[in-house]
C-alpha cells in the first residue's frame, strides 16, 4: 500500500510518499500565492492509495481532494517524529509562521502542546525578513551567524520593531554576523520560553523548516538545556507523519 | 425586520448610517452562526426572533416602559443586582460590548492594549450605535478590573447618567462590608431615580423573579449533561446572552419551554451532535453578543460545548438569592451574600473558581476545558496559568486560547482546537 502525506504550510508544500513503511519519494515546493496549484503540481503523476493532508491549507485541500484525510500539524509532527526517533518525548517545531512545542507520552500520544501567539515572531518568516534587512540570502544568513563569535542582543521580537532596531544598529556600525547571531539567539530564547508550557523530557526532537539551521539548533539546545535531535529531513516530518497516518487508517 | 424602527433610532440619537452598517453585519453573522446548525431545538425559534428584533422590538418595549414612567438601567456586569432595579419597577438591560466597532474612534480614547470588551463598549458608545445605551436612563458601572475602573472616568460622556459602584477586591469581612455599603448606596440611587421606595414585598417579588430566570437556566445547564447533548453550546450561550436583555418573565417562560423540549430529547437519546462527540467546557472571560467566535470554531471542529464557566454563563447565574428575613435590610444581606459568590477573577485570591470549573467538568462530563482569555484581560489571563496547571494535574486536559474580537487568528485557533480534540480522542 502506498500512502501520501502532504503538508501545506505557509511557506512550503511538502510531500512524502510511503510504500511498505519506506519513504519512496519526497518533495518540497514554495507555497507562493496559489497553494492549490502547487498541490496539483507536486502530486502530478504520483500514484497513492490514500492521502492525508495537514498544514494551514489542509481544509482547502480537503475541499478539492474530498477523499483526503485531514489531521492537525501537531498530530502529524508527532507521528512523523516518533517514527524517525522512536521514544521521542518532546518535539520543538519551527515552521514558516508557527512554532510549537509538543509533549508526547511513552506511547507517542500527544499529552500537551503549546504554540506561539498569532504573529509570526520567532518563526521562519521572521528569519527571512531579518535576512532581507541584513541583505543576506537564507544560506548566507546561516553562514554569517555561524561565523559570529558573539551575538548582538536584540530587544524586540516583533518583525517590524526588530527591523528598525537592526537598521539603527547597522547605522551604528554593528557587525552583520553578530546581528544574524542575535536574531537566532532571540528566536532561541523565545522557543525555550514556549517549551516551558509543556513538560519537556528527552529525547527532544527539533523539526520544521527552521531545523535545517544548525546554528539555531545549537542555540535552542543551549537555551532549553537539553540536547536536540534533528532528523535528516526536518522539513518533511509532518508530511511523513501524514503518510504514516494514512497507512494506519 | 418588518417594522420601520428608524424614527425610533433617530429619536434615540443613534447614528443611522453607522447603525445600518452594524445591523448589516450582525444579521448575516447570526444566520451563518446559528441557523445552519443541525437538529436545533424548535424552541430556539424564540431566540431567533429575539435576535432579529434585538435592536427593534425590544428597544420599542424599553421606550414604551419609559413612557409609562418606568426607568431603564443599563449595565455591563453581573455584580449589579438586578433585584434592586426590578424592585423599583425598573428594567435592567445589558449594554453592547461584544464586537469591535469604530476602532479608529476608540483608539482616540483608550490605549490600543485595552481588552476587546472595554474597547467594544466604547466603540458602540462613541459611534452611537447601541440603542440600549441610548435608551438607558441610568448606566451603572462597576469597579471590577483596572480597564473598566479607569474607563468609567471617560465613559460618562456617552451616557445620559453614569453611576459607578465600587467593588471589593478581596472576599473578606471588610470586602463584604464595602460591597454591602455599595448595594445600599445603589438602592438609594435607584429609589431617587424612580421616585419609588423599595418595600419588603417589592424586593421579595423582585428576588423571586430574578431567581426564576436563574433557575430556568440551571434546568437548561443540567440537561446538557446528557450524551448526546440535546442543545449546542452556541444555542446555550445565546440563551445566556439574552438573559441580560429580555423581559424576565418572557425569558424564563421561553427557557423553560426549551427545557421541556430538551427533556423529551434526552429521553429519546436525541442530540445535536453524535453520542460520544468530544465534550468541551469553556471557561474564562465573558462573551457578549455577538462574540460567538470561539464557540463557533469549537463546535465547527466537531465538538459540543456542554457548559460555560463564565459571567455570561454559569458563573453569573449559579447562585440564587436567598430571601433572608422579612425586612429590606435583611434581604439586602441575602443579595450581598449571593453576589459575593461570583468567582470573578478580579478577586484575589479566587480559589472557588477553580473548584467550580472542576465541578462543572465532572457534572457535564466534559472531556476537556478550553480556557478563554481576552487579550489584555490581566485578571483572567493571569489566572489561566494556574488554572491550566491545576486542571491538567487532575487529569482534565486543558487548552488555553487567548484572543480578541478580530477574525485574523481564526485559522490558528481552529488548528489548536483540532489538535486538542485529537488529543482528547487519544
Amino acid at each position: 500500500m502506498r500512502s501520501a502525506g502532504i503538508d501545506i504550510g505557509s511557506r512550503a508544500v511538502k510531500l512524502v510518499l510511503v510504500d511498505d513503511g519506506r519513504v519512496v519519494h519526497s518533495a518540497v515546493e514554495d507555497t507562493g500565492s496559489d497553494p492549490l496549484a502547487v498541490c496539483h503540481g507536486i502530486l502530478d503523476g504520483r500514484g497513492y492509495d490514500s492521502i492525508t493532508g495537514t498544514g494551514y491549507g489542509r481544509h482547502l485541500f480537503k475541499e478539492h481532494w474530498p477523499d483526503a484525510l485531514v489531521i492537525s500539524e501537531i498530530k502529524a509532527v508527532a507521528i512523523g517524529a516518533t517514527s524517525l526517533i522512536p521514544g521521542c518525548r518532546t518535539i520543538v517545531d519551527i515552521g514558516g509562521q508557527d512554532s510549537k512545542a509538543v509533549a508526547l507520552d511513552a506511547a507517542g500520544k500527544v499529552r500537551k502542546f503549546a504554540m506561539n501567539d498569532r504573529c509570526a515572531a520567532g518563526t521562519g518568516q521572521f528569519l527571512e525578513m531579518m535576512a532581507t534587512v541584513l541583505a543576506y540570502t537564507r544560506e548566507e544568513f546561516v553562514a554569517a551567524a555561524c561565523r559570529a563569535s558573539c551575538a548582538q542582543k536584540l530587544s524586540s521580537m516583533c518583525s517590524v520593531f526588530a527591523q528598525s532596531e537592526i537598521v539603527s544598529l547597522i547605522a551604528r556600525g554593528a557587525s552583520k554576523e553578530e546581528m544574524a547571531m542575535g536574531v537566532l539567539q532571540s528566536i532561541a530564547s523565545r522557543t525555550a520560553a514556549l517549551t516551558g508550557g509543556v513538560p519537556v523530557e528527552e529525547p527532544v526532537v527539533f523539526t520544521g523548516g527552521c531545523a535545517r539551521n544548525p546554528c539555531l539548533a545549537s542555540l535552542i539546545s543551549e537555551a532549553m538545556k537539553h540536547p536536540l535531535r534533528v532528523p535528516e529531513s526536518p522539513q518533511t516530518v509532518a508530511a511523513l507523519g501524514c503518510a504514516l497516518h494514512g497507512r494506519r487508517t | 425586520m418588518s417594522t420601520d424602527y428608524r424614527p425610533m433610532w433617530k429619536e434615540l440619537g443613534l447614528d443611522l448610517e453607522a447603525h445600518d452598517a452594524l445591523l448589516g453585519v450582525l444579521g448575516p453573522l447570526y444566520e451563518q452562526t446559528f441557523t445552519k446548525q443541525p437538529n436545533r431545538p424548535a424552541g430556539m425559534k424564540y431566540f431567533d426572533f429575539v435576535m432579529s428584533e434585538v435592536h427593534g422590538l425590544r428597544i420599542q418595549e424599553l421606550m414604551d416602559a419609559r413612557k409609562a414612567g418606568r426607568k431603564v438601567v443599563g449595565t455591563f456586569c453581573t455584580f449589579v443586582p438586578e433585584e434592586l432595579v426590578l424592585a423599583v419597577d425598573g428594567v435592567m438591560v445589558g449594554l453592547c460590548a461584544g464586537a469591535e466597532f469604530a476602532p479608529e474612534l476608540v483608539e482616540q480614547a483608550l490605549p490600543r492594549n485595552t481588552c476587546s470588551l472595554i474597547k467594544g463598549a466604547f466603540g458602540f458608545a462613541m459611534a452611537r450605535v447601541c440603542p440600549y445605551l441610548a435608551a438607558s436612563d441610568l448606566v451603572v458601572g462597576e469597579n471590577t478590573c483596572d480597564g473598566k475602573k479607569k474607563g468609567w472616568e471617560l465613559f460618562g460622556e456617552y451616557a445620559k447618567d453614569l453611576y459607578v459602584m465600587d467593588l471589593p477586591q478581596v472576599k473578606s469581612e471588610q470586602g463584604r462590608a464595602l460591597y454591602r455599603a455599595e448595594v445600599v448606596k445603589l438602592k438609594d440611587r435607584l429609589e431617587a431615580l424612580s421616585g419609588r421606595k423599595i418595600t419588603v414585598d417589592g424586593l421579595e417579588a423582585a428576588i423571586a423573579r430574578v431567581n426564576a430566570k436563574r433557575s430556568a437556566m440551571h434546568r437548561l445547564y443540567c440537561l446538557r449533561a446528557a450524551d448526546p447533548a440535546p442543545i449546542s453550546g452556541l444555542d446555550a450561550l445565546l440563551a445566556n446572552q439574552v438573559f441580560f436583555y429580555d423581559d424576565p418573565e418572557r425569558f424564563t417562560g421561553s427557557v423553560n419551554a426549551i427545557c421541556d423540549e430538551l427533556e423529551a430529547r434526552v429521553a429519546a437519546k436525541q442530540g445535536v451532535a453524535r453520542a460520544g462527540a468530544p465534550r468541551i467546557l469553556v471557561s474564562g472571560c465573558p462573551m457578549a453578543v455577538p462574540n460567538w467566535k470561539l464557540p463557533s470554531i469549537i463546535e465547527g471542529a466537531g465538538a459540543v460545548i456542554v457548559g460555560e464557566e463564565s459571567c455570561v454563563g454559569e458563573r453569573g447565574t449559579q447562585a440564587l438569592t436567598e430571601i433572608k428575613g422579612s425586612t429590606v435590610e435583611s434581604m439586602i444581606d441575602g443579595i450581598v451574600d449571593r453576589y459575593l459568590k461570583i468567582d470573578c477573577a478580579i478577586f484575589s485570591p479566587n480559589p472557588s473558581r477553580l473548584t467550580h470549573i472542576e465541578a462543572m467538568a465532572k457534572k457535564y462530563k466534559a472531556d476537556g476545558v478550553v480556557h478563554y482569555g481576552l487579550t489584555f484581560c490581566n485578571p483572567y489571563q493571569i489566572e489561566a496559568g494556574p488554572v491550566e496547571k491545576a486542571l491538567e494535574k487532575k487529569g482534565i486536559p486543558t487548552l488555553r486560547i487567548d484572543t480578541d474580537y478580530g477574525p485574523q487568528d481564526a485559522g490558528q485557533i481552529r488548528m489548536r482546537v483540532e489538535a486538542f480534540l485529537e488529543r482528547l480522542k487519544g
